[in-house]
């Protein structure tokens, strides 16, 4: 804090009231409640993180990475978890990254204003809307037609929460391309697709990165979309998409409702793993902006 | 927004073939509508597929049925629309002061060594996946209020019907405060950004008047980015509403309408994460499907009258905020 907690009208040439010092005391009050309520606002990040990493790190053990679970728990571990996630992250990835670095061309390239703007609020309303409703959509679309849970189901649910990510960030950051670079382009006679795609995407590739690892995190941490999709399983799932698979939310919600301290524990370690991820994801990221943005 | 160069490629030269870029803006196109479709799809799945439930028992009876019983087959959304609405407007009780003081002091008081790491580590909580926050919710947030605030207000204030015990940790007031947690990024981002946005005149004049630096900010910047912070709220509300794991884990997921909010209760997201799988009559799987039409509807237009309040204040045309 700076030194002007002083009145300000207190100079040589002012009398200093009683109504000044009071209005001295509401400043010093008031200003000291809002520093205790942005301590305030970041107790619950510390504790979060603390229990995580400390409970978390006893069972993160090699078992833990490399064992499917059992039934007791005991030397059981979350590899059907880990893999289920990277699974259906990475087709959900696939999915999403190319619709919505295509749609957020689309609509910063080509589209016209009306049709931009419909597209652009679809994505923020799309964006609002809770998770747990794309799992039902996802559900009725591609559960209920096969009869059969399956981690297909799952890594399309997931796709439909990165792409209005994607293409909004995707946007975003092709606004920043300068349009000479695009005239210079289009000047010396390069069609517009390798326009696009060599001059202003590659111009903007780290930025639509950003969004997309946020995207990614944010579908790594999911667990709404998944249940009545994905399901969770207990076996080793690799490569089968039309059969459930687990995911790492899926293995903390499952451990964490289980009376038994062992699959708690393992809970933490998945959660664990989890934070890692998501946390080393978006102070990577952050640390890219500001460093671009130093604001 | 910036205005842009005449769009497309309308004034080349024909230079060879053009197939490759009428491909390319098809296929661009085709990405940037299914977004619109997406949406469209799920709204006009979810209204179908609950029409047999709103058609069984009438929508108004619907949202103001009060019994919830699989076995008789019948169906009311009361519990869990007050479950909602409860645990969220303890979340934003408990968010908004705290969240409102916070955006003030990144805004306006803190230096800025100080303000960018803080806003980076408050910001950081929206990116913690919500299970987690649940799994800690349940063994170490809620046997904590159980002990300490909750079985004080029993004590204490126990008379009073709202505050009635027993204090068992989990229950609404628990599923509240895990919420809490969880908009208050969202309220302290964007209200951080709407009070940045205002101008620098009116704290320049207000401090030249002799104020001290809360009246500025009282009385001078508050108010030019009040309707924007209303937004912000409305925004967390929006997300407290339809947030999913971490109330499932903490607030007991009773089916009866709340007396207290200690009491156990259940929200629609959570009624519909801890029972779809296990609904096996139609009329069950469409009753839940029409809790979630509910929910959707009071969230997308929680969302757009937010956007346009917090796009208003910042003086952007297009909010890209989440």
């Amino acid at each position: 804090m700076s030194a002007a907690a002083t009145p300000v009208v207190s100079g040589r040439l002012l009398r200093r009231t009683a109504a000044d010092r009071r209005r001295a005391i509401v400043d010093r009050t008031m200003r000291t409640l809002c520093l205790i309520a942005a301590i305030l606002g970041v107790i619950p990040l510390t504790a979060i993180i603390a229990y995580i990493v400390v409970n978390g790190i006893q069972a993160l053990t090699v078992d833990f990475v490399t064992k499917p679970p059992t039934a007791s728990g005991v030397n059981g571990g979350a590899l059907n978890a880990i893999l289920g996630t990277i699974q259906m992250v990475g087709l959900a990835s696939i999915i999403a990254i190319p619709v919505g670095v295509l749609g957020g061309v689309f609509v910063h390239e080509f589209s016209d204003r009306r049709s931009a703007r419909v597209i652009r609020f679809s994505a923020d309303v799309f964006v609002g809307v809770p998770s747990i409703l794309i799992g039902i959509f996802a559900f009725t679309i591609l559960v209920l037609p096969f009869k059969q849970y399956n981690a297909f189901a799952g890594a399309v649910a997931l796709a439909f929460l990165m792409i209005p990510v994607i293409m909004r960030s995707t946007e975003e950051i092709l606004r920043l391309v300068p349009g000479s670079l695009r005239e210079a382009s289009l000047a010396l006679g390069v069609p517009m697709w390798r326009t696009v795609a060599s001059v202003i995407l590659r111009t903007g590739l780290p930025g639509i990165l950003t969004g997309v690892m946020l995207a990614v995190a944010r579908a790594a941490g999911e667990t709404a979309p998944l249940l009545f999709t994905a399901l969770g399983s207990r076996l080793v799932n690799v490569g089968d998409f039309s059969k459930p698979m687990d995911a790492l939310p899926l293995f903390i919600y499952n451990n964490a409702r289980q009376p038994f301290e062992i699959l708690n524990k393992q809970a933490w370690g998945a959660a664990l793993v989890l934070l890692i991820f998501v946390l080393t994801v978006n102070i990577l990221v952050r640390a890219r902006t500001w460093r671009r943005r130093p604001s | 927004m910036t205005q842009r160069a005449a769009p497309g490629s309308a004034t080349l030269p024909r230079r060879g073939s053009r197939w490759p870029d009428r491909l390319f803006r098809g296929t661009s196109g085709l990405a940037a509508w299914a977004m619109v479709a997406i949406l469209i799809g799920l709204a006009a799945m979810l209204t179908l597929s609950s029409l047999p439930a709103f058609r069984e028992f009438g929508v108004v009876e619907f949202v103001t049925g009060t019994t919830w019983d699989p076995v008789a087959s019948v169906y009311g959304a009361m519990p869990y629309i007050a479950g909602t609405l409860f645990s969220s407007a303890i979340a934003l009780v408990i968010a908004t002061p705290i969240a409102i003081l916070t955006a003030i002091y990144l805004a306006e008081l803190a230096p800025p060594r100080i303000a960018a790491p803080l806003t980076f580590l408050i910001e950081l909580i929206a990116a913690i996946p919500s299970v987690v926050i649940g799994l800690w919710g349940v063994f170490v947030l809620t046997p904590f209020l159980k002990v300490t605030i909750e079985s004080w207000f029993v004590s204490n204030l126990g008379e009073i019907p709202i505050f009635s015990g027993p204090p068992l940790g989990v229950g609404l007031f628990a599923a509240g405060v895990i919420l809490s947690i969880m908009i208050l990024p969202t309220i302290v981002a964007i209200s951080r950004e709407v009070i940045r946005s205002v101008p620098d005149s009116q704290r320049e004049a207000m401090l030249g008047l002799g104020a001290t630096r809360w009246e500025t900010t009282w009385k001078a910047v508050l108010p030019f980015a009040r309707s924007g912070i209303f937004g912000a709220i409305i925004l967390g509300l929006g997300r407290a509403l339809g947030e999913t794991m971490a109330v499932t884990m903490v607030i007991g997921n009773s089916p009866d309408l709340p007396d207290s909010i200690f009491d156990q209760s259940q929200t629609i997201a959570s009624k519909i994460a801890t029972t779809f799988n296990e609904a096996t009559v139609g009329i069950q799987t469409s009753s839940l499907i029409a809790l979630g039409l509910i929910l959707l509807v009071i969230t997308v237009l929680l969302n757009i009258a937010a956007r346009a309040l917090v796009a208003q204040a910042s003086g952007r045309d297009e909010g890209g905020m989440r």
